[in-house]
Parts: structure tokens; sequence; C-alpha cells
């Protein structure tokens, strides 16, 4: 029971990888190993035959993702058991007649490993109970049959050809899965033995529709039904044995094999019949007709195998139990008769170097045994008596004379039937005809061809035989499987009937000779009268309107992309601000009830200077907007913004904030002036007018915005946490000033994250300038001069002075920050500017020095080690077993510095201290080093 | 008279819009002083959300109500965090403008600059 | 061992974070990677790091095994009470983000170590800070908190998008930062206005104040959200506000493109954190802030990534904008707002990063073997090793457009089932399988071009196959989607289990703010005097 899987599993994971591995040693040596496995394979499933014979249903089941219903669950039934032997054997066949195939240099074990593969996913698809399983395997055969058929994917007709395959049958694929999912949410649950009881029921649910047409997609694409039959033809771009395999016996028989599994869930209603028959029907008829008119060996195979896809799905969308008796003796009809003209036409390709039929001719005197064979696999295609194509016809016009469908009366329905018999019969015949008479052959590639070797033949030969065995002894030979395979297929027994030739004169067979008359006449007519060989295929095909529509879309998608992603920052950013505006303004707009209005907070009346910088600070606004191209001024009246800033942080209570905006505000304007020395002096006026008002627009919105809302906020009272931190920095944080005690102790960690940000970005910086020298022309490439000052002598006195005191500053910032505005970083930022002073006062030669061949490792260490201390700071508490940066601290007062706060938190702000001087001066230090003056004064554009 | 409120909230607004329109301008430089403008606005804002508290700053020992000093640490942060990202944004800035010869946004070659 | 227990959930911080500053402390190469003492401290610096990543990946290891008990780890960092100080919450999703850039980490920074990290200063000590900035994102509760290692993450991610120089990077890498300081800018903005309104930080205690906040003011908590939305939509690369993906990976070293697959996945944690659980389904008045235009914007996202695969020239790109598709689809599940969805995004998730990083990697190695095409879909002289990269292709490209029997089809079929019953579904299943198709056109014709249109002609490159080394990087990754499938189902368990625990508020609060847990009044009217007002 448990080996079920090992029949799938075999040549998925052995075949494959031992076909893969032998392939690089031994040119045969893999077509023996898959030979074997294919073996094996069969072998495991035959000994299963027995009990399935006689009725029974093999279950295993192994949980995989049962969440989701994806189980790895396998059935094997009559249904199954049928393809399974068709699969395996057919299988092993191929392999055969591709170890004759082949060309030296095809790699075997590529191909090998391919076929197995593919062989694994098929008996996967027919042996899965789960139909998410089921899906699986589904696309797998899609996958491996892309690879087959790009094998030789140097022809850009075969890469044409893989990549239409693919996307037909895996989009296909993609809509059988919703309509599976959704089948088994109908249902509730994915396991075909739990669902076939249920087909009423789900035939009755609203979703079932739907359900039905996704299904049917997939089956449709798989099958190369109309209007997705395209590719099938293109697929012929393979090697003749993966055409024989796939795109003839199996994969394609997927589509009708899935009709077949869930016509007792899916089958039987109205909508099922009008479709699946229908369709059927449509493409029975138009392939037909089509395939008489293919000069292509290959190509009349590939429509005429269409044709009999249609023929099988029109007989199971047809409500009688007796079509499918019909249907699966076809399918395995079909398998055999068709696998051997691909093959001949292998052969005949092979030997000639030709599949043209215009240039084949009289091949029968050259090759007598194979021209046989042909006929005799012909002659089943045909439908001709005594052959097993014959009976499965047979069957099939007699279920034509009650069938209707949709509109169509049973009358048409014959009519049509017949008619593509007719066609049939004429394309059979001229496969016969025109290759191996019809004249002498006219200068084929290959001038002498001869019968090939006998193992070459051998696997046509024995399915030749098989069509005439069957055709003579159905009863016998495939009665019984085709028995249990129609059982499976309705969920219950077939009615009684007879598989034998002679069922006396009936309609059928009257049906039967017409067909074959007609199609002789047809054939002879169109060969002598209409001058087959000149015929021109008509320009529009599937295949023209799939690349159409894939070229469109190519088109689309690069249109768009362009579109969207036109490479603008400016337009990046304004989809941005405008995401922002827009996405904050819904809840106002559409948000419960009113949008919130003024609060009701006892507002603070402003004194006169408030309002005078209020004032300030609009002029230097509007100042900003008409000078921002003159660059200098520009910086300058940034700097007074951030003036502003620090002013309104002064009168509202915020003294540390007003110190270290101040203080920073220095560095950054000392890095922009830096940076503007390396830049050109003044921006071009560029932006259109347009684009100008657009921005205007979006900085109007995003102000007003940000103001409405401070506004909203303002005029509220609120509700904080901050009240504990009032109550708990003296006695539990061992400081007055809140706000530090917040910085280092309180939110410490959000500190520890700050630094390290500050510190990456002065390594950062050095990464950037890394090894960048800059020579400053006196020019820009638009003659705009680039300023240097030279240090005035006022700033380097001001430097020699500046340094001692800020340092002794910083020391009493650094000490008192932790109950007065102060605190590790300022003080750090105090020193820094003092030493960047220092460093402009000095200019170039002291920048040097500071990197002379370190570059910039000094500082980076700096860095390393104030992180380094706050790092340690904080997993200090590990020792006393408290988390991260717990402080601990004591108060000894210590004469002029007051009381000292020897706290941890002190450490820790010591670390922020020395990471502050080390990534500032590593910023502003490579920003030095990056400019050098000129060697010489150079003239206009460098 | 206006408010303190109102001043400070109609300022914030205002230093942004400039802030947002510097920052759509077509050179990095400019770029970068708007995103600076448009971190004083936010500082501020930030700032404000303790609402609004005259000559009360948040240091024990004086009686009286404090301000509310948790916007004050978030603010603090907040600069620092923008400091250093300035000063990176500075030197990509340079280093961009050295190896495309332009420091316009997009690095298309300046107009007047002669095609090569 | 207590010392590694007690401290578990700031380990995967500290860890990376000493590291960067022992690599600071020692110095780089500097000038010389080839000889010397350059070298030497390269050497050096490339074992640490590796160890350091391979430590981490073991703690991230360990941190789910222990999130899987079910309960919250909560670390009081100072060892201050929440809401008051900050604090650390390990729960199965943030251990989740925790071990898959982890997974991401240690293969990449290997794979660095083939010879990229001597193109640039201090490439490890980087490297490692941005691993830390992930991990405190990930562990964090505390929203402003959330924000600096944001910084932290994102600092460093700006320096590695241009590791390497040269123009290209420069230019974009100039785009990427302005938008991010712009984006910083908003998420401080939205942060302070949800201060504004509820007087916290922490996010435990956040879930508990939105909801009281009814009426007209709690639309000024939905503008905050919105505007965080914004960021974090941002960060994933979420449409409009997609664009600066594809161009930044694609420009990026394969390394560090390859890490970039963990960032955007930052934004969708964020999202999920914010705008699924503090503004989720209990938020009261600010229930689902986001569900009306996270759904959409998601599934235009998805098509769009879609499309612009279909239209990429190079495979770089080809895969960037597959990971814009990728971030839509989770996106997506996200927008679904329900606990099924959330775990089939999740699990979705962290396959697609990993097969994406996998992707970029295998990227280079064929680029390298294609002479001057480099990865340019055009017919060009044929690789060293067709069978190798091939097949890893086609494996990646197989899981990545959701064919089975890969982690991409099991996550998109959990997605299909999870949104059936929304009101979208239709649309949902149309978007998502109509994206899957896209790409597997997509990739298809960038596979054929580049492993079957090979012209003979051309001279081969004269690149020798791939280093092992090299390949197993790249095979790590593309190895863990085949395990993500084969062992689905505990992986979907935990997912749907992450989920599960997201949407227990009750238990989360109790966990962060104590055994009052959800009554808990940890805020006050402020009148400016210590204790004044006191608990209503």
């Amino acid at each position: 029971m448990q080996t079920l899987p090992l029949i799938v599993l075999l040549p998925l994971l052995l075949g494959t990888v031992v076909c893969l591995w032998l392939g690089r040693r031994a040119r045969q040596a893999p077509a023996w190993a898959a030979a074997a496995v294919t073996a094996a394979a069969l072998a495991l499933l035959s000994s299963h035959a027995p009990a399935v014979l006689d009725g029974q249903t093999l279950l295993t089941q192994q949980p995989w993702v049962s969440a989701i219903g994806l189980d790895a669950n396998f059935r094997l039934d009559g249904l199954a058991l049928m393809f399974g032997w068709m699969i395996t054997v057919v299988g092993l066949l191929v392999i055969l007649y591709a170890a004759y195939y082949l060309g030296p240099n095809d790699p075997p074990g590529r191909f090998y490993a391919l076929i197995m593969l593919f062989m694994a996913a098929m008996l996967g698809v027919v042996l899965s109970d789960n139909l998410l399983l089921l899906v699986v395997f589904w696309e797998l055969t899609s996958v491996s049959s892309f690879l087959l058929v790009g094998y030789w994917g140097q022809r850009a007709d075969a890469r044409a050809g893989a990549r239409m395959a693919l996307a037909v049958t895996g989009g296909g694929g993609l809509a059988l899965l919703a309509g599976i999912v959704l089948l088994g949410q109908i249902a509730g649950s994915y396991d075909l033995s739990a669902m076939l009881s249920h087909g009423p029921a789900i035939r009755e649910d609203p979703r079932y529709p739907v359900a039905l047409v996704l299904i049917l997609l997939g089956c449709f694409t798989k099958s190369a039904q109309l209007p997705f039959h395209f590719w099938l033809p293109e697929a012929m771009a393979a090697p003749t044995p993966v055409s024989a395999y796939l795109h003839s016996a199996t994969m394609v028989k997927a589509g009708v094999f899935l009709l077949a599994r869930l016509y007792p869930v899916l089958g039987g209603s109205a909508l099922f019949e009008l479709l699946v028959a229908g369709v059927g029907l449509a493409t029975m008829l138009f392939a037909a007709y089509v395939a008489v008119f293919k000069h292509d060996l290959k190509g009349l195979l590939a429509y005429s195998t269409i044709s009999h896809l249609g023929l099988i799905t029109f007989l199971i969308g047809l409500d009688s139990p007796l079509s499918a008796v019909a249907a699966v003796f076809h399918i395995l009809n079909h398998a055999t008769f068709k696998a051997a003209l691909f093959m001949t036409a292998g052969i005949i390709d092979h030997e000639t170097g030709t599949r043209d039929m215009r240039r084949l001719a009289g091949l029968w005197r050259l090759m007598p045994w194979t021209a046989t064979l042909a006929m005799i696999s012909a002659a089943a295609m045909a439908g001709v008596p005594l052959f097993n194509g014959f009976l499965s016809k047979e069957m099939m016009f007699d279920e034509s004379l009650q069938a209707r469908v949709g509109p169509l009366g049973s009358g048409t329905v014959v009519v049509l039937v017949v008619l593509a018999a007719t066609c049939s019969v004429a394309y059979s015949l001229r496969f016969i005809h025109d290759v191996f008479f019809n004249g002498e052959a006219k200068s084929l590639p290959k001038p002498h061809p001869h019968e090939p070797p006998l193992f070459m033949k051998l696997p046509v030969g024995l399915l030749a035989v098989a069509c005439l065995l069957v055709g003579v002894l159905p009863a016998l030979t495939l009665g019984p499987l085709v028995q249990v395979a129609a059982a499976a297929l309705l969920g219950a027994e077939p009615p009684p009937y007879r598989l034998a030739i002679w069922h006396g004169v009936n309609a059928p067979l009257l049906m039967s000779l017409l067909a074959m008359a007609c199609g002789v006449a047809f054939y002879f007519a169109l060969q002598h009268g209409y001058k087959l060989h000149l015929h021109h295929p008509r320009g529009w095909t599937g295949r023209l309107f799939y690349t159409h529509a894939i070229d469109g879309l190519q088109a689309f998608a690069a249109r768009l992309t362009r579109r969207l992603e036109n490479g603008s920052l400016q337009s990046y950013l304004a989809w941005m601000l405008a995401a922002a505006v827009l996405l904050a303004a819904l809840p106002f707009l559409f948000g419960h009830g009113a949008a919130p209005a003024t609060g009701t907070r006892t507002l603070m009346n402003a004194p006169p200077l408030a309002l005078a910088v209020w004032l300030l600070l609009i002029a230097v606004g509007v100042a900003l907007l008409k000078l921002q191209r003159q660059r200098y001024v520009a910086v300058v009246l940034t700097g007074a913004v951030g003036l502003v800033a620090s002013t309104a942080f002064i009168a509202l209570s915020a003294p540390d904030l007003a110190l270290t905006q101040l203080s920073v505000d220095v560095v950054s304007t000392v890095m922009l002036l830096m940076g503007l020395a390396l830049l050109p002096q003044r921006s071009p006026r560029e932006s259109p007018l347009p684009r100008r008002w657009r921005d205007a627009g979006l900085a109007a919105l995003g102000g007003v915005g940000m103001a409405w809302i401070s506004w909203l906020m303002l005029t509220r009272d609120f509700d904080s946490i901050s009240w504990y931190f009032l109550e708990q920095a003296l006695p539990l944080g061992g400081g007055t000033n809140v706000v530090n005690v917040i910085l280092v102790d309180f939110r410490g960690y959000d500190t520890f994250g700050e630094i390290t940000v500050l510190g990456i970005a002065g390594v950062g910086v050095l990464a950037l300038l890394d090894g960048l020298r800059l020579r400053r022309p006196e020019l820009d490439p638009l003659g705009r001069p680039w300023s240097y000052r030279q240090e005035s002598l006022m700033l380097r006195r001001a430097a020699r002075l500046v340094l001692p005191m800020s340092l002794v500053v910083a020391v009493y910032i650094f000490w008192r920050g932790h109950n007065q505005p102060g605190g590790g970083f300022i003080a750090g930022l105090v020193v820094a500017v003092a030493l960047v002073l220092q460093y402009m006062a000095l200019g170039q030669q002291r920048a040097e020095y500071l990197l002379h061949g370190q570059a910039g490792r000094r500082f980076t260490r700096w860095v390393g080690i104030g992180l380094g201390i706050a790092w340690l700071t904080g997993v200090g508490a590990f020792a006393f077993g408290k988390p991260f940066l717990t402080s601990a601290h004591g108060h000894p007062t210590v004469p002029l510095l007051g009381e000292l706060p020897l706290a941890t938190a002190a450490l820790f702000d010591l670390g922020v201290f020395i990471t502050v001087v080390g990534a500032t001066l590593l910023m502003l230090s490579m920003l030095g080093a990056a400019s050098r003056p000129p060697p010489r004064p150079l003239r206009g554009v460098p | 008279m206006p408010s303190m409120e109102f001043l400070l909230a109609t300022g914030i607004g205002w230093v942004a819009a400039v802030g947002i329109y510097l920052l759509l301008r077509g050179r990095t430089f400019t770029v970068v002083l708007g995103l600076s403008l448009i971190g004083y606005a936010v500082n501020v804002f930030i700032f404000a959300m303790g609402r609004l508290w005259s000559g009360t700053p948040p240091i024990l020992g004086g009686a009286g109500v404090l301000a509310d000093p948790l916007p004050q640490a978030l603010v603090l942060t907040a600069i620092v965090i923008g400091f250093a990202t300035t000063g990176f944004v500075i030197e990509l800035a340079l280093r961009s403008r050295h190896e495309n010869g332009s420091d316009q946004v997009d690095a298309r070659p300046d107009p007047a600059e002669p095609q090569p | 061992m207590s010392l590694l227990s007690d401290h578990l959930p700031i380990l995967p911080v500290l860890l990376p974070s000493l590291t960067a500053i022992v690599l600071l402390l020692i110095g780089d190469h500097g000038g010389d990677a080839q000889a010397g003492h350059g070298h030497r401290r390269l050497l050096w610096a490339r074992r640490i790091s590796l160890g350091s990543a391979a430590l981490g990946l073991l703690l991230a290891a360990l941190l789910v095994l222990d999130a899987d008990g079910g309960g919250l780890r909560v670390y009081r960092v100072g060892d201050w009470p929440a809401p008051y100080g900050i604090v650390l919450v390990l729960d199965r999703l943030g251990a989740l983000m925790l071990l898959l850039s982890a997974m991401v980490a240690l293969p990449v920074l290997w794979y660095a170590c083939g010879g990229w990290d001597a193109h640039g200063r201090y490439f490890h000590a980087i490297f490692q800070f941005q691993l830390m900035g992930l991990a405190g994102a990930f562990v964090t509760g505390d929203l402003f908190n959330l924000f600096v290692f944001f910084e932290v993450l994102l600092i460093a991610s700006y320096v590695l998008a241009v590791h390497g120089l040269g123009a290209e990077r420069l230019r974009v890498g100039v785009h990427y930062v302005v938008m991010n300081l712009a984006a910083s800018a908003l998420f401080l903005v939205g942060m302070a206005l949800l201060y504004a309104g509820t007087g916290t930080l922490n996010l435990a205690d956040l879930a508990l104040r939105v909801p009281r906040v009814a009426g007209p003011d709690a639309a000024l908590l939905q503008a905050a959200a919105m505007l965080l939305l914004v960021v974090f939509g941002f960060k994933a690369a979420l449409l409009p506000l997609s664009m600066w993906l594809p161009a930044t990976y694609a420009a990026a070293t394969a390394p560090v493109a390859a890490l970039f697959a963990i960032m955007t996945k930052v934004g969708v944690y964020a999202i999920l954190r914010v705008h699924g659980v503090v503004f989720g389904a209990a938020a009261g008045d600010s229930a689902y802030t986001a569900a009306p235009v996270l759904l959409p914007l998601a599934l235009a996202t998805c098509l769009a990534g879609a499309l612009g695969a279909l239209a990429a020239q190079t495979l770089q790109r080809l895969v960037a904008w597959l990971t814009v598709a990728s971030v839509g689809t989770v996106l997506a599940a996200l927008g679904l707002f329900s606990t099924a969805a959330w775990g089939a995004g999740l699990y979705y998730m962290a396959h697609s990063t990993l097969v994406v990083a996998g992707l970029f990697l295998l990227t280079e190695l064929v680029a390298a073997q294609r002479g001057d095409a480099a990865d340019r879909l055009v017919s060009a002289s044929p690789v060293a090793q067709p069978a190798l990269l091939g097949l890893m292709l086609l494996l990646a490209a197989a899981s990545v457009a959701g064919l089975p029997p890969l982690s991409g089809f099991i996550g998109k079929l959990m997605i299909l089932q999870a949104s059936s019953a929304h009101a979208l579904q239709a649309t949902v299943w149309a978007v998502v399988l109509g994206a899957g198709f896209l790409a597997l056109v997509g990739l298809a014709r960038a596979g054929s071009v580049l492993f079957w249109n090979v012209n003979q002609a051309l001279p081969r490159s004269g690149a020798s196959g791939a280093s092992a080394s090299l390949v197993g990087a790249a095979l790590w990754l593309l190895g863990a989607s085949v395990l993500m499938s084969l062992l689905a189902a505990p992986i979907q368990r935990y997912t749907a289990d992450a989920a599960a625990q997201l949407l227990d508020r009750a238990a989360y609060a109790r966990a962060v703010l104590g055994p009052q847990g959800e009554a808990t009044q940890s805020t006050r009217p402020y009148r400016g005097t210590p204790g004044s007002g006191g608990a209503r």
C-alpha cells in the first residue's frame, strides 16, 4: 500500500539525480538508468493492478501542510492505473527510441533527467488523491515541458515554443489552482475521496459555476482545446521523442484526465455539458480540418492530436455513461497510434533530414518496414476497421446519435462529427500518401535515406502491433482496464456494453464508411484539384494573437515602468509629500463626526519680543525663498532660522534644547560652508514655472497642515506619563535636570542608539570620502567662482583663545549636566567646535596632520572608545543582575564643582562625550582633507 | 495680541513650508538646506507637543510647575540624529557631484556644460 | 545559564554592537587590502564579523524556540517600569524577524568576504551596525525607540548602499538618503502627534490609550497613524512610494542588495505592529485606520512590481522589481486584517526575503560569467557553469513566481485561502495569481535568454566558474526556500500563532504593563508638578 508514493518518488528523486550524474560519464548510460527506473515504477504499479482490476481503490495518506489542506495523499483506482500504465509503458518505449534518436551534441544526462522529472510529475498528477497535490504536480509538468521543449535552446523557435507552452499551460495552471481552492472550500475538503460523494451538493453551490469555469480553463489550456490550442504546434520544436511522449501520449492528456477525474464531482450539469462537449466538438472539427493543410509532418500530427483530444473532451462532456467508456477507450487507442506516428515522423526526419511533405515522397521503396508500421498506425488514426481507432470512433459515432450540445440538435452534431472524421481520414491518408508514395522524393537534405536501426523501429513496431491486437480483440486486451477506468470516471459501474469489431450493420458503421469514402475523395480532390502543396496557411493564427498580446503586455509594462520610475528625485519626493498630506487629511475629512476644533487650554500671551522674533522668522523665510540660489546667503539664513528656534526653546523653558540646538547649528553651519567651498556657489534657475507652482502648492499644504495640527494640540490640555519622571528623577535618577536624567537614565537606551547613529555617520563619511581629493578650480564649469576664504587673522587669534577656554567650559558643562542644563553631548560638541575653529584657523596643514597616513583611523578609534564605554557601562549592570543600562549613583560633594554626581550615568555620558568628539572631528577632518587648494591657479574650465 | 501658541504654530508651519519648497529644488545643496529647515520645524513641533510653559525649565528644586521634560528629551535625541544625518548627506552630495560631474539631484549634466 | 536567559531579548542588539565597536577599535585594512597590516586586519575583521553573525544566527534560533513557548519576554532597559522606561518585548513575530535577518545576514556576509568587503572602508563594522539596527527595531516595544533604531539601521544602510562607490551608486544613493531623511521627519511628526494625543510612547500602552480617545480628537491620532503609514509604506516600498527601490537595489553591490531584502520587511513589520495592533480591530473610533488604503495600494504595488519585472532589461532590476511585487503580496495579506491572512503574510514574507536575497547573489554569479553583457538580458557568450547556475535560477524563479512545490506556492496558497470570504476576495485572487503569471512570463524570458540564447560565436568570457563558497552562499538562501516548503507545516503553525499572539492585547498588556494589564492607568493630566493630578 505505502509503495504508491514510491511510484512517483522513484523517477522524481532517484531517476533525475542518477541520470544527471551518469550524463557526464557515458552517452547511453542515462538512457539505461532511465529505462530501469521506469521499469521499476511500472513493476510497482503493476503489483497493485490485480487489486484495482477487481474494483478496489487504493489510498495512502501522508500529512504535509494539513492546515491548508495540502497533504501527500495518493490514490490508485482504475483511471489512475490506466494512465499510470500509459505513462510508464509509452515512457519506456520513448526512452528506448530516444537512445537512438539523440545526436552526438545533445547532452543525454539533461534529457533523461528531464524526462524522469516529467514522468514523475505526470504520475503524480494521475495518482494524487489530494487535489492541491495534483495542482503541484500539474505545474511541475508545465515546468518540465518548458525545459524539454527548450532542450535545443539555441534555436529561437525552441525558445519561443517553450515560453509559449509555459505561459499558456502554466497560466492555465494558476486558473486551475484558483478553481481547486474554490472547489475545496465548497466541498470542505481537498481530498478526492472525500469529495466524490458530495457531487450533487457541490453542483448546487452558487460558487460552482465559477469553480467549474476556472478548472475548465486549466484543463482546456493543458489539453490544447480551442481557443488555447495554438501552443501545441509550437511545442513541436521539441525533440521528437518529447513530442511523442509529452505532446501526444501523456501531458496533453492531463487535461482530459482531470475532466474524467472530476466528472463525478463537476459533471452532469447543463453548464458542464455545454462547455465541455461544445468546446470538444469545435476543437475536434477545427483541428482536423487544419491538420489536412499542414505541410510539416509534426504539424499535421500536432493538429490531429488536438482534434483527437477534442474528440475525447466531447465524449466526456456528453452526459451518457457509455460515452465515458468510449472516452477512456479512445484515450488508450490514441496514445498507441499517435506515439507510433510521432516516432515514425522522427525516423523520417532522422533519415531524410526534412519533415516537409512537399519535399518528401516515394519513401516506400527506400524504407518499406517503416512505411508498413506507419500505415498501420495511420489506419488506426483514420478509424479503419481492424484497427483500434475504428472501435472507439464507432462508439463515438454511436454516442453522437443521441447527443445534443446546447443549441445543436443531434442531427447537426452527427453531421459535424462525420465531417471531423472525414478530415481525419484525409490527413491520415495524406501522411501516408505524401510521404511514402506520390512520385519521387525531390532534393532531400540527406539524399540516401534507408531503414533506421532496429531499436529505433522496435518501439514503433510494438505500438503498431498493439493497434492491431486491440483492434481485433478489444475485449481480451483492454476490456478489463477500460471497465475499471470507466467505472472510476463515472464513480459507478458503467452499464453493460460490448467491445467488439462487429456490431452488425448499424448507423455508426455507415457513418464510418461514409467518412472514409468522403475522406479519400476529399484528399485526392485537394491533392490534384486544389494543388495542396501550393497551399499557404492564412496569416491569422492563435499563435499570432498570442505573440501580439504578449508584446503588447511587454510594451505596456515598459511604458508604465518608465512613467512610474522616471528617475527624478523631485517627483519621488513630491509623491511622498502628496501622499503624506492626503492621507493625513483623510481622517479630518471622513473622520467620525466633526473634525477636531480649537481646544480650551488657556493660552499664553505673547510678549512683543516674541512677536518681533516671529516677524523676523517670516522675513528670513521670505528671504530664503528669494535668495535660495545664492548658496552662501542661504546657509546664513538657514542658520538664522536655527537661532530663532533656539530662542524659542529658551523662552519656552527648554534650556537644554537651546544649548544643544545652538552648538549643533554652529557645527553644521561650519560643515555646510566647508562643503559649499567645494560646490558651485549658486544654483541655476532650472525648474520650470509650473513645477515651481506645484512645489509651492505642496509646501503650502504641508506648512498649513503642520501649523493646524500644532495649533490643535497646543490648545488642548493633555495627559502624560511625564509625572513619573518629575517624581522619580531625583529619588531614583539621582539628578535634578529631568531632561538629562531621561536622556542618560530613563531613556538612556535611546541615547545609546543615538550616539551609535552619530558614530556610524562619522565612519560612513570616512568610507564615503575615502580617497577623495578634490581640486578646487577657481571657476566651476559654469564659470561661477569657487570661493574659498583665506582664514582670517582674527579667526586664528580667536581660535587660539577659544580652545583652552572651551575645554574648561566643556568639563563644567559635562559635570553639571545631570542637575543643570548641559551634559556629555553638548560638552562634546563644544570641544569639537573649539577644535574645528582651531582647525579652520590653522587650515590645511592641520587637516593633513590630523589625517596623515592614518586616514581618519584615529577618530574612528575615538568613536569606538566612546561607544565602547557606553556599551560597557550598560552591560556593567549585568554584574549586579540588573538589566542593561541600569544606573547606580552617589553624590560626594567636591569643592569648586559642588555636588559631584558620581552616577554610572555620568560614565555613560562620558561615552557620549567621546563619541561626539570623535564623530564630529571625523566628519570635519574628512571634509577638510578632501579639499585641497589648487597647486596653481587654473584658468577657465578645467 | 496673538497668543504664543499661535505664533509657534504658524512659525512651525512657515518653516516647514519653506523647507519643503527647498527640498523640492533640483540641486543637492539646496535640498540639504531644505532638510535642515524641515528638521528645525519638526524639532520645535515635537517640543510643542509637550505644550508651552514659560519660565519653568524642567529642573527640580525650584517650586512651582515644570515644563514637560519628555518631549524635550525626545527633541534632543532627534537633534543629534539630525546632526549626524546632515553631516553625512552633505558629504554624500559632495562625492556624488565629484563622481557625476553635476550636483543636480538626478546627476543630470549641467545645462550650460558643453556636452561631451 | 541565567545571564543568558535574563538578558535574552537585548543580546541580539548588544552582540553586533560589540562586534562593530571591536571592529572600529582594531581599525580596517585602510588602503592596502592585499598585503601587510591591512591584509591581516581584513582577515581578522572577517573572522570576527563572521563569527559574530554565526553566533547571532544561533541566538536568533534560540529566541524563536523560546518565543514558540507562547510566552512574551519583556526586558525593562535600565530597570525602569513600563511604560515609563523603554521595554523590549520579544514575541513570536519579533523572534521570527530576528531569525530571518540572521539567516540572510550570515550567507550574505560570507559572500561579501569573497572580496566585496575590501572595496571600501569599515564594511564589516557598518554591516554589524546594520544588524544592530535591525535587531533593535525588531525587539523594541517603544515607538520612539523604534524611531531611533530605524535611524541606526538606515544610516548604516546609507553607507552600505554606496559601498563600492561609483557614479551610479552615488546618484541613486542621494535619492535613497534624501527620501529616507524626509520620511524620518514624517516619522517624528507622527510619533510626536501620538504622544500629544495619548501621553505615552510605549506600544502596549498606546494600544490601550488609542481606543480611549474618542470623537473628533480621534482624527488627530488617525492622522498620526496615516503619517506613520506613509513612512513605513515608503520603507516597505508600497506604491506610490516604491520607486526608489529598483534603482537602489539594482545599483547596490550584490551582497548589499541581498541584505536589503530584509530592509523592506522592516516597514512591513512596523505596519503590522502599529497599524495592525495599535490601530487594529480594538482601537475604538480609530479601529482599522489603515484598512481603507492599505489593501488597494498593496494590490497595486503587487501588479506594478510584476509589470516592472516584465519590463526589466537586466536581471538585477528584474529581481528588484520582484522584491516590490513580493512586498505588495505581503502587505495585501496584512491589509486583509485577519489572523489567518497575517499568518499567511508572515510565511510569504519569510519566503520572499530568503529567495530574493538568494536571487541577488545569484544574479552577480551569473553576470560575472557573461563577459561584457553582465546581467543584461541579451544574447551573450555562454556561462561557465550552465547546469549549476541554470538549476539555481530555475529553483529561485519557480519559487518566487509561486510555482509548486516551493515555498512561494505554499505562501500564495495560504493567502488565497485566507482571503476567501473577504469582500475583495475576487480582486485579491486575480491580482495575486495575475502577478504570479506576469512573474512567470518575465522569468521565463530572462532564463531562456541567459541560459539558452547563447552566442557560441562570441568568445567565452575568461571567467572560470564561481568559487564554491560564493555559490554556497546563494545555495544556502535558495535551499532555505526548499526547506520552507518541506517544513511548511511547522512554519505555518508558527506564523499563524505569531499572528494570533499579536491580537491578544490582554496578554500583551499584562506582560508589559504588569498585573493590572488593560486596566493600567499610566498617564495623568499633566499640570507640570510632580505627582500632580494623581490617578483618576
